[in-house]
């Protein structure tokens, strides 16, 4: 089903709300809702994901906007990360006694 | 290839082998890996979420008609603003649901025109009515009781947006179920009469709360398909059982007896047993003939019909809106600014 279909609700598209719990934490995604503007998703989305003071600041995007990754793709759009086990530290090996390393 | 993120999107994988990718499925499953929307799933498993979850929805935002009947004469303010919070939270349930659903595919319309329409079912117990403010406590602990005991296995859904929904669900609704067992308290340890009232509403919904459960093991449709998905974890009985365990001390502590003669300690088992469930009302309500299916129907659509223009005027706005900041010269999506 594509976007376009999504947006029939009654005219009113589809939002991504995104929750920064509080200040010095990044915003993360909450949910989704339908809303006819973004003043109106924001209003929503404080309506139905802040109701218990789960917030301090929401982003609301239109879920048309997003770009998401393939699912079918995972494998290899992911795998140049799987076989670098050099880029963690425990790759190294140091011997026993050296401290702050 | 762009697609919303949170969108049931099947096409990507229509070149994979299906005998392959059902494999994949399944194995996914057996790991305790989540399902989330665009992967690949089998017809059926999205049919028993789709049936599933929009019964789950419908029945949030019914459930808010049983209990807003008493919104205006709560016996006090403390009373009123609680049942007006715990009231709002359903819908806030049935909206989380509603869009936990569309990730499979299907519309927020389509699926509340098939509620209108009868064609996609809501929980019985939203059928029955609330005859006195004591039935706001019932519902509370016990309906909500039953709800959050079938409720938590579902966070551990093998479907990713479903569970997500439940986890938010769950935290919520333990409030419900406590401002019902103080409400009810409240009544049981005041006047005789209060007392009474408090007893008549936990006599009238205790056997009802037990059929939320659904219909004994060995009758139930779905349940098999439904455990080997993941989709449940526990049987109807299984889950049943628990919250009989879970009330008769807390009835106990309330003062009030639960209407069962045959409610007694197994020795054995280290449960209670019940009494038999009267499943021939259980039939009759879900074939609408409970004490008030056209009822709540009937208000249900007269709701959505006549909120009908204030969702044509906001679409109206926005594309005023719209006009408005392209003639200013400002770009037609600038809305969404952080």
């Amino acid at each position: 089903m594509s976007e376009g279909q999504r947006q029939e609700g009654g005219g009113w598209p589809l939002w991504e709300v995104f929750v920064r719990s509080r200040r010095g934490l990044s915003h993360t995604h909450a949910g989704s809702l339908h809303a006819p503007d973004a003043e109106m998703a924001l209003r929503n989305a404080r309506d139905l994901y802040t109701r218990r003071a789960e917030g301090v600041s929401i982003w609301v995007v239109p879920s048309a906007a997003v770009t998401a990754s393939s699912p079918d793709e995972k494998d290899p759009f992911f795998e140049p990360a799987a076989d670098k086990a050099y880029r963690h530290p425990t790759f190294y090996a140091i011997p026993e006694g050296v401290k702050h390393l | 290839m762009t697609t919303t993120v949170t969108t049931a999107q099947a096409d990507g994988h229509a070149t994979a082998d299906p005998h392959a990718l059902a494999a994949a499925f399944d194995a996914a499953v057996a790991d305790e890996v989540r399902i989330e929307p665009r992967d690949w799933m089998p017809d059926a498993y999205r049919d028993t979420l789709v049936r599933q979850m929009a019964q789950h929805a419908h029945s949030e935002i019914i459930g808010m008609q049983p209990e807003a009947n008493w919104i205006t004469r709560a016996p006090s303010l403390r009373r009123k603003a609680i049942l007006m919070a715990k009231v709002q939270d359903e819908a806030g349930h049935g909206l989380y649901l509603y869009s936990a659903t569309e990730t499979l595919g299907v519309s927020r319309d389509d699926l509340l025109d098939k509620l209108h329409a009868g064609r996609q079912r809501y929980s019985s117990i939203f059928n029955y009515p609330t005859l006195t403010w004591a039935d706001v406590g019932a519902i509370g602990w016990l309906v909500d009781g039953a709800a959050i005991t079938n409720q938590v296995p579902l966070c551990r859904c093998s479907y990713g947006p479903y569970a997500r929904a439940m986890v938010r669900i769950c935290k919520e609704e333990s409030f419900h179920q406590r401002q019902g067992y103080e409400l009810l308290l409240a009544l049981s340890r005041g006047t005789p009469e209060q007392h009474a009232m408090a007893q008549d509403a936990v006599n009238r919904w205790w056997w009802p709360s037990l059929m939320m459960f659904g219909p004994p093991d060995d009758e139930s449709a779905h349940s098999a398909q439904s455990m080997a998905w993941r989709i449940k974890r526990h049987s109807n009985d299984e889950l049943r059982r628990r919250f009989v365990d879970i009330c008769v001390p807390q009835a106990e502590i309330l003062g009030l007896t639960l209407p069962d003669p045959d409610l007694r300690w197994n020795e054995e088992r280290g449960g209670y047993d019940h009494g038999p469930i009267d499943w021939a009302e259980f039939r009759e309500v879900l074939r609408g003939n409970g004490p008030c299916n056209r009822e709540r129907l009937e208000r249900r659509r007269a709701a959505h019909e006549s909120g009908a223009w204030v969702r044509q005027a906001a679409v109206a706005y926005a594309a005023k809106q719209r006009e408005a900041g392209r003639a200013a010269g400002h770009g037609a999506d600038q809305e969404a600014g952080a």
